[in-house]
């Protein structure tokens, strides 16, 4: 009797456990949570900042807003009012999300299509392989192929348009001094108040210059982009943050100067980063003239290097012959001892890898179909910057300090890796197995020490009270590479050094540009 | 006594290790079968398998890699199987796995992999014409025995989820010859992976990732007898949820992985050495999903230990 027992209980219980039980099944994005924005300080002073590539803000245009007692303007009162008499779940909720900022969520929107479109293209049937064309983006492989400098370059241009259209709309909001909706009878504030005069709005200004930018940079996402930006609009009206006037005339405002930024995009010779089959033959023929192994693809079938050229695009924080003042010199020579020493340090890494060694390189893989190395880091300042209370137009200046520094550095980075076009540890021994992807370019100097060194003096500088927070995860991703068994240690080291100097210009430009630390 | 015994035993045993390699997905077929082992009878097996896969499907594309050439994943494993009752066993699994790619850059990893531990019950049985037709109920539930990473694809050990699973069995048997049937559910974990933030088909902020559940049917048929064993056996199964790998992506722990395979196993009983018995077989993906082609071969030796009092005469 006990046995029948047994044997009804115990199916019971365990189709109960596998049918009804959640069995852990609740993955919480971190960024989903985040607190309405509610600025410390809203940097009334923001229109004397020192703004990267606009000169001066009245020459765009911005009319006077409507009277406050136009019929205009009380219909976009009552558009308000209509909203707010019955906002649905899904409304609450994009007040929710777009609530917490408009930077930060463009730029997890940006890191979002980075990672999208951080994919390789597939080769053709005889083995060669295809390039992305920004002329017919659709077609595959579909325009951009977003890898690491190109997504460097993505952050810092979204980023700084967005810094100089809010400086811009400083100058605006000053001149007409408007209130926002939510401090007259009958709207309701449904996120915090601020101070800050509402016309142009800032939120708009912000989507006007990413739509207007990323048009240039992911034009296959035009459309969602816009469905992005349309879904801000339409949160500002539902919160009472601003009537559609000011957002009509932010989103004009944010638009025009994007275009000064797409203006120097298109001729700051990223276009031409991907070379021509001529010039990658050359690369080889420069390091074999010197006597040096010169880098092979490791790739079946080989692959033309990634975007040789990079070294050549026009930088933010300097001119072009910092670029060649700030290369390192060369790497250890092929036949030298010490490159030896090296080869054999990285095939005990590959060998002997402890699982924290793993954990390390996987962390900081940031390979294809991520938002890379520059996406990482911007994601950590996010994490920080999210705690500081800034103004939307700070959060836009410290992440155009950050993603400046990291467009540089990716071309300083880039110029010296084709410039000693020097091979891969597993190409000078191939017993040397890696613990990730192994990258599609050469090896000195690694791209992840130059990208988190770079980020780490800024946002050490931006954060002082994090101590050697920054420092420490930047020594991290660095080793990460190789422990991965992807990298000599002189890729790292050296690459930590120019990361850094790299960093130091936006340091300085941080030190004068007006906003205080 | 042993004779006996063996009209029960010869097929509790099959196959464990169709460990199917991209996929990762355990299919123990031991519990997939009608077979029960008596009270205080211990069955003990040592199995290997090898399988490997040049092609893969990337969604529905079907493509080989020139930087991971032949994929291969060795399996050892030790497993158990104990009579609580006649009608109720326990059975264990403890796999050791090795994988291995052929070109390209990237190590290949090992480590013990999931201890599996299942229960199962023989519900009903019945006698329908000159057949016996019975009905089991079989709950799993796996465990990762190690910290590997499930990130790691193609050459992750395993895809690191907790599971637990219940399958239902019915089987009809007329002389020699034996058909089968079986559906399964397999409830899987959330899974913890290296990194904190993951794309699917959008940026995840986390380092925890949803893993859709699994369902499993099976169909088997073929010939039993006191020494010898054969049979087919045609299994689908479906990954509820999860997305396709993207073209010249790489895999992930949460792909929806599905996968048509058929198979063939054989087993053999000495008549001199009593409780001594050879298992072998192989598997073929027909047909997948973000899965490799993968085909398997496995053999294994197993003994019977009788702690039955009443088997001492």
């Amino acid at each position: 009797m006990k046995r029948h027992i047994l044997y009804i209980v115990l199916p019971v219980a365990l189709s109960a456990i596998v049918f009804l039980g959640s069995c852990n099944k609740t993955v919480i994005d971190r960024t989903s949570s985040y607190a309405a924005l509610t600025p410390s300080n809203i940097d009334l002073n923001a229109d004397t900042w020192k703004p990267v590539l606009i000169t001066d803000p009245s020459v765009f245009t911005v009319a006077a807003p409507d009277a406050v007692t136009s019929p205009a303007y009380v219909a976009d009162l009552n558009e308000i009012k209509a909203y707010q008499s019955s906002l649905t779940s899904d409304q609450k909720a994009i007040i929710q999300y777009w609530s917490a900022g408009a930077v930060l969520r463009w730029n997890e929107i940006l890191r979002d299509l980075v990672a999208k479109h951080n994919l390789p293209p597939y080769q053709n049937a005889d083995g060669t392989y295809p390039a992305p064309s920004s002329t017919n983006p659709f077609a595959y492989p579909q325009f951009p192929f977003s890898n690491p400098p190109y997504a460097a370059r993505a952050y810092a241009y979204v980023s700084a348009a967005q810094y100089d259209a809010l400086i811009a709309a400083y100058h605006f909001k000053k001149l007409y001094n408007r209130a926002a909706p939510y401090n007259l009878a009958g709207v309701q504030a449904l996120i915090p108040k601020s101070a800050l005069p509402s016309y142009p709005s800032e939120d708009a200004v912000v989507a006007g210059a990413t739509v207007e930018i990323m048009k240039l940079l992911f034009p296959t996402e035009i459309a969602y982009i816009e469905q992005k930006a349309a879904e801000e609009i339409q949160y500002r009206i539902m919160a009472g943050a601003n009537v559609r006037g000011e957002l009509t005339a932010g989103e004009s405002l944010g638009s025009q100067v994007a275009d000064v930024f797409a203006a120097r995009a298109r001729a700051d010779n990223a276009g031409k980063a991907i070379g021509t089959p001529a010039e990658w033959t050359q690369l080889q023929v420069n390091t074999a003239a010197k006597g040096e192994a010169y880098w092979i693809s490791l790739e079946s079938p080989s692959r033309p290097p990634m975007l040789p050229l990079f070294g050549k695009v026009i930088p933010f924080l300097f001119d072009t012959t910092t670029v060649k003042a700030l290369r390192p010199g060369p790497p250890n020579l092929t036949n030298s001892d010490a490159f030896k020493k090296e080869v054999a340090e990285v095939l005990s890494y590959s060998q002997n890898p402890t699982r924290e060694h793993q954990e390390q390189v996987e962390f900081w893989a940031d390979g294809a179909g991520t938002y890379t190395p520059p996406g990482h880091w911007n994601a950590i300042a996010e994490t920080e910057f999210v705690k500081q209370n800034y103004s939307e137009v700070r959060w836009a200046r410290n992440y155009a300090l950050l993603n400046m520094a990291e467009m540089d550095v990716a071309i300083c980075c880039w110029d010296t890796k084709y410039y000693y076009f020097n091979q891969r540890p597993t190409q000078a021994n191939p017993n040397i197995k890696t613990l990730t992807g192994i990258p599609n370019f050469p090896s000195y100097t690694s791209g992840h020490s130059n990208f988190s060194a770079a980020a780490a003096t800024v946002l050490t500088y931006l954060l002082p009270d994090r101590g050697t927070k920054f420092t420490d995860l930047a020594n991290q991703a660095a080793m990460s590479r190789l422990y991965g068994a992807i990298h000599y240690r002189s890729d790292v080291e050296v690459g930590l050094t120019t990361g850094a100097a790299v960093g130091q210009y936006a340091v300085k430009r941080a030190q004068s540009d007006g906003a205080g630390n | 006594m042993i004779k006996f015994l063996r009209l029960y035993f010869n097929r509790y045993f099959v196959v464990i290790c169709f460990l199917s390699l991209c996929s990762k997905i355990a299919n123990a077929q031991t519990n997939a079968d009608a077979l029960m082992i008596p009270q205080n009878v211990f069955c003990g097996e040592l199995m290997y398998d090898h399988s490997s896969w040049q092609n893969y499907w990337e969604g529905t594309f079907k493509r080989n890699n020139g930087n991971i050439g032949t994929l291969t994943n060795n399996t050892y494993s030790v497993m158990g199987n104990y009579g609580i009752t006649n009608k109720l066993d326990v059975l264990f699994g403890i796999p050791y796995v090795t994988t291995n790619a052929s070109r390209g850059t990237l190590k290949g990893q090992s480590g013990f992999q999931d201890l599996s531990i299942s229960l199962k019950w023989l519900a009903f049985q019945t006698e329908i014409g000159k057949g016996i037709f019975s009905l089991h109920a079989i709950a799993e539930g796996t465990i990762p025995l190690s910290n590997y990473e499930p990130n790691f694809l193609p050459v992750s050990i395993g895809l690191h989820s907790t599971t637990a699973s219940l399958r239902g069995l019915v089987n009809y048997q007329t002389g020699r010859f034996f058909v089968a049937g079986a559906a399964q559910y397999v409830q899987r974990s959330d899974i913890t992976i290296d990194q904190d933030a993951y794309y699917t088909t959008e940026e995840i902020y986390s380092n925890k990732v949803y893993m859709p559940n699994v369902t499993n049917f099976l169909f088997s048929t073929g010939f039993r007898s006191l020494q010898f064993n054969a049979e087919a056996i045609i299994s689908q199964t479906t990954t509820h949820g999860g997305f396709d790998i993207r073209k010249n992506d790489m895999p992930f722990p949460s792909n929806e992985m599905n996968m048509t395979t058929a198979g063939l196993l054989f087993k053999y009983s000495f008549s001199k050495v009593a409780g001594l018995e050879l298992t072998a077989g192989g598997n073929h993906v027909l047909d997948g999903r973000n899965v490799g082609q993968t085909t398997d071969f496995f053999g294994g030796v197993l003994y019977l230990f009788d702690f039955s009092k009443k088997d001492k005469k």
